[in-house]
């Protein structure tokens, strides 16, 4: 299942006379579409930037550069840091192993992947608060050599990681599995070593692909909420991460502030989006190279 | 040994070994060792007292708005879901493409920053509510406000879903079915919908499946009174600030059960998508 925003693929179909409708209902139908996502996308959107600035750019600016956001920012970025790349090393070979192999239990394996998108936050937090906090089977070993994990980073980071694991690996198995093995076999036959193979050959092929993965990663990773707020402990300047810090900011209605370290987060989205286009674009491109030269005309739809 | 053990086929690629024992054990470390502990929390109790903690008349009435409002999220989302997948994919309209790209919008953008814009906006003195105000509805601080926060997070599914099917579907089908009489309304229920169908369940049950493990959006805009705003994943919370932690394990569990049950029907409904697509 897709918990997150995949890729697409595909062109829109010539329309004739006899299969559309009356103009009437066209516009009706367009004006509905409109008012729905006008209401719930468009006008929070604008929502966003509106309350952050409504006391003026000088208060905003104060809101984002407080030390307490810094520290959220610091501490944000830091778990990006490592839950992102090690997640990209997951799903490099998970793609190699699914995509260029035939082996048993590959749905099932699929599966399992999918599943941290299955699972609420809150108990990806829980999780971890039962392997390594208080009620925990680690807890007498760790309390014991003084090594904090929750309440602590290291607490965020673990978290950040179940949410965000399958991102990287769920772009890369479908478009390494339409590629196929053609190419590195060749590079093989040729001489190549594996790692030449890779780095040269399959590395060029899904380039977009893992950036786009990586990008959708951080961008969750950065927005976490209910996973992150189990293992935090919510401690100012040391264990907020953005989202954490927006709420604490809310709930003492410090309203223009969270609205100002909210919209740092919408910028950040909406930046995932316009890459999520410009990527959509360049994926395009290669698979249609990789379908001429795997001699296929017909589109791919299922993404 | 793995290679042997799995592998159906001799590849001359390399790396199944090392790939695939990277990705098991990854899997089995981030993943299913930590999962697995929730049901270790529960194993210690009975299955009677496994019950009387599951049927607190506290969490029914969580069970009660969790299953609702998710059910409802995602109604609205099939219906709506479907006329913007239309209208995207069969009509141009100025702004088009912004749309098109604005519809993701709910994946990129952090739940929680999401939740207070929403509250903001559907409070009683908020842009959007004051309007419901003066009608003497209520939508934030109540079941409807967690109904809203639900539909904006589950909002791409179902048009992401049902768009590349309707952008695949044959329009000679719909010629012919127009040749032989057939007005707009019959060709749409008779020969699109069935087709669309697959995967509008698909997005519908992506959409529930999301909804009923969402918390960030949730918590701010539904005011979180015991019995009346509540959603399960806030109780796992309440529970785990009380140190609660065999009441937080057997709540926990009840979720991944229903994730898994809901996770099993995806898989048939997606594999069903596929048969009809091939």
């Amino acid at each position: 299942m897709a918990g997150h925003i995949a890729l697409r693929q595909g062109t829109a179909a010539p329309q004739s006379r006899t299969t559309t409708e009356s103009p009437v209902m066209r516009w009706l139908l367009i004006g509905i579409a409109l008012t729905f996502l006008g209401l719930m996308l468009v006008i929070p959107l604008i929502a966003v930037f509106a309350k952050a600035l409504e006391s003026g750019f000088a208060l905003y600016l104060k809101a984002i550069s407080e030390p307490d956001a810094l520290a959220a920012i610091r501490l944000t970025l830091l778990t990006v840091a490592f839950a992102v790349p090690l997640n990209a090393a997951f799903g490099l070979a998970a793609a190699w192993a699914i995509a260029k192999f035939d082996f048993r239990g590959k749905n099932f394996l699929i599966t399992l992947i999918d599943l941290p998108f299955a699972v609420s936050p809150v108990i990806a937090g829980l999780v971890f608060v039962f392997l390594f906090g208080k009620p925990g089977i680690f807890w007498p070993w760790l309390s014991e050599h003084g090594i904090k994990i929750i309440f602590a980073p290291p607490g965020i980071i673990l978290a950040t990681i179940f949410v965000t694991f399958p991102f990287i690996a769920r772009e890369l198995i479908p478009l390494m599995q339409a590629q196929g093995t053609t190419e590195e076999e060749a590079a093989l036959t040729l001489g190549a070593s594996g790692w030449k193979t890779f780095w040269y050959v399959t590395l060029p092929n899904i380039k977009w692909a893992l950036i786009y993965g990586v990008i959708l990663a951080s961008a969750r990773a950065v927005g976490e909420f209910g996973a992150v707020s189990v293992v935090s402990g919510h401690i100012r300047g040391s264990t907020n991460t953005l989202p954490l810090h927006v709420e604490i900011l809310y709930n003492e209605y410090q309203f223009v502030a969270a609205f100002a370290v909210a919209s740092l987060m919408t910028l950040m989205a909406i930046f995932t989006l316009l890459i999520k286009n410009f990527v959509e674009w360049k994926v395009n491109q290669q698979a249609e190279k990789a379908a001429i030269h795997h001699g296929q005309t017909e589109d791919n739809h299922e993404y | 040994m793995l290679k042997q053990l799995l592998q159906k086929k001799h590849s001359i690629l390399p790396g199944f070994g090392l790939t695939l024992g990277f990705t098991l054990f990854y899997l089995g470390l981030i993943v299913l060792v930590p999962l697995s502990t929730i049901f270790l929390k529960t194993l210690g109790l009975s299955v009677q007292q496994i019950w009387a903690i599951a049927t607190e008349p506290r969490l029914v009435a969580s069970y009660k708005l969790s299953l609702g409002a998710s059910l409802a999220a995602a109604a609205l989302n099939a219906v709506f879901g479907l006329i913007v997948a239309w209208v995207l994919v069969r009509y141009q309209f100025p702004g088009k493409k912004i749309i098109d790209g604005l519809v993701d919008l709910p994946f990129a953008l952090p739940t929680a920053v999401a939740g207070i814009t929403l509250t903001t906006l559907f409070a009683p003195n908020g842009w959007i509510g004051q309007y419901f105000a003066a009608a003497g509805i209520k939508v934030a601080f109540s079941p409807l406000g967690v109904v809203i926060a639900l539909t904006f997070i589950s909002l791409p599914f179902v048009v992401r879903m049902v768009q590349p099917i309707l952008q695949s579907l044959d329009q000679e089908v719909e010629e012919a079915a127009a040749c032989l009489g057939a007005n707009r309304w019959q060709t749409f229920v008779k020969i699109i919908f069935p087709e669309l169908l697959p995967a509008l369940l698909t997005g519908f049950a992506l959409a529930f499946a999301r909804a009923l493990g969402e918390y960030g959006s949730v918590v701010f805009i539904s005011g979180n009174m015991p019995m009346q705003t509540e959603i399960t994943p806030l109780l796992i919370m309440i529970k785990l600030e009380q140190y609660d932690y065999t009441g937080a394990s057997v709540v926990a569990a009840v979720m991944l059960v229903a994730s898994f049950l809901l996770l099993f029907l995806i898989n048939i409904l997606q594999w069903w998508s596929s048969t009809r697509h091939a």
